[in-house]
């Protein structure tokens, strides 16, 4: 889908009854899109141009992209900076703030300053434990948690003021979403801490890479069963597989993630290990499509990036539409020059 | 200790109900605690509170006691100190993802507010952020004030 009121890059859109940001993606999912969206490892350099290079190889293929904060605990550019600079561009990112580096005084004020900045969509997180990245000696901060988080954050958004109660003159309109792992223990209760992140604030939601339908499925029934459904969107984590090895890997080290043995099998049995985890990848995406209750898939592609437009194109989630980037608006008119 | 903590998850409801009762002989003695005066009695209070609970829950003594609505296992152990429910690192084993060798925090909380009546609706309740100033405070006695609000805190609750 396209509007006819889109903007220049970098100028919000006007915002519609019912919406809270004047971003595309709230657009998209709230016009009934199926949403993809992805995510950027931050550079470790402080060169702008390494952010917009890691951005480039997904145009005209995601709603959104996510800048992870520190993801794994690893030191990298910060996702504020990093938003900041795909805002200048048009870029929608999805700034993720987690709880572990920064107390409420700093995330306030990044919430602030990341709305002034154009960012539209904010991803609420509780942030991996300092022991999992390069910096274990670092003390773990954890004032807030996800729920806490999301509490403050909408307060700051509707009831226009800091915890402390101090008023704030211009409110952020921002889309504010939550992550959540459908694979995780304890399983039934997955979808009632959905509820509460609901309830605290979360309009949309990001999960976990689901590579277990069965557990997925099971996830979504619950939150039908509790009437969720509707009152957020839901974005399917998935990711191509580069090997069966990886996949072992991922599965042992990466805590909470799930990847069954049968696909581990198919991986190991294939010629080309890495078409099949990008074969798979397209497979869940269309079997995740059908799924009611889910709007949109997040295609993670760690260190694997360039392999996203083509899941994306090939999975056909999109379409036909291409979503807005950096000068997809002039393209028409290059090839008639060239012609 | 961390062998108490997983028994104490196991027996939430006895001692769930064991601390209603408690709570509810406490909260009547608030005259003689307004008598000696709260700051007075806190260190004290704020002593035993943290000796009893140290053993029976690892307590941290965050000053905002939640075990009632986690199954009486207390989430400021968790290494993220969560208070509203498992991050998604939970380890297929249920051990914590940054202390392998510790059942999750909230595993055990889940199991415990099964045993609890009303003990997972309650687990549902949304958690505010805490308030680090409470720390090392004494939970017992600031419950039994709010239980027992003088005139003027009544007056500002009603405006909250």
């Amino acid at each position: 889908m396209r509007f006819d009121d889109e903007p220049v890059p970098g100028y919000p859109l006007p915002i519609l009854p019912g919406h809270t940001s004047p971003g595309r993606f709230e657009r998209v999912l709230r016009a009934g899109g199926f949403a993809v969206t992805t995510e950027l490892a931050p550079p470790d350099s402080a060169d702008p141009e390494d952010v917009y290079k890691r951005a480039r190889v997904f145009d005209g293929y995601v709603d959104a992209i996510n800048a992870t904060d520190g993801s794994g605990a690893n030191c990298h550019m910060s996702s504020l900076a990093v938003c900041a600079l795909l805002t200048r561009v048009g870029y929608a990112p999805i700034m993720q703030i987690s709880c572990r580096d920064k107390n409420r005084i700093a995330i306030q004020g990044d919430i602030l300053g990341g709305a002034a900045m154009g960012v539209c969509n904010m991803l609420c997180l509780t942030g991996d434990g300092v022991q999992a990245g390069d910096h274990p000696q670092a003390k773990p901060v954890f004032d807030l948690d996800c729920v806490s988080l999301l509490d403050i954050a909408r307060t700051l958004r509707d009831d226009h003021h800091f915890q402390s109660g101090r008023k704030i003159t211009y409110a952020p309109r921002v889309f504010f979403g939550a992550a959540e792992n459908p694979s995780g223990l304890p399983h039934d209760w997955r979808a009632l801490r959905l509820a509460k992140k609901v309830a605290a604030g979360a309009q949309f939601i990001q999960t976990q890479y689901c590579y277990d339908m069965a557990l997925l499925k099971g996830f979504m029934d619950q939150v039908e069963t509790l009437g969720l459904d509707g009152k957020m969107f839901i974005l399917v984590g998935v990711g191509p597989l580069r090997s069966a090895k990886t996949a072992e890997w991922m599965r042992k080290n990466v805590p909470g993630m799930h990847v069954p043995d049968a696909l581990i099998a198919r991986l190991a049995g294939a010629k080309d290990q890495a078409r099949e985890g990008r074969e798979i990848c397209i497979e869940l995406i269309q079997e995740i499509r059908e799924i009611r209750g889910i709007h949109g898939v997040h295609v993670m592609a760690y260190r694997q990036e360039e392999t996203v437009a083509e899941i994306v194109d090939r999975s056909q989630v999109l379409q036909g539409r291409s979503p807005w980037y950096p000068g997809r608006d002039e393209a028409p008119l290059v090839s008639q020059r060239t012609a | 200790m961390y062998s108490v903590r997983l028994w104490s998850v196991r027996h939430a409801r006895g001692l769930n109900s064991f601390y209603r009762v408690f709570e509810g002989v406490v909260t009547r003695i608030h005259p003689l605690f307004k008598a000696l005066g709260y700051e007075r009695i806190e260190r004290p209070v704020a002593a035993i509170e943290r000796t009893v609970k140290g053993v029976l829950f690892d307590c941290q003594m965050c000053g905002q006691c939640v075990l009632s609505s986690t199954g009486m296992s207390c989430p400021m152990n968790c290494p993220k100190t969560l208070r509203n429910g498992p991050c998604g690192g939970v380890r297929d084993n249920g051990h914590c993802e940054v202390k392998p060798e510790m059942r999750c925090v909230w595993v055990e909380a889940y199991r415990g507010s099964q045993r609890i009546p009303d003990g997972v609706a309650a687990m549902g309740k949304i958690q505010f952020a805490v308030d680090q100033r409470l720390k090392g405070r004494s939970s017992w006695l600031r419950v039994v004030r709010e239980l027992n609000p003088e005139p003027a805190v009544k007056a500002a609750a009603g405006a909250k």
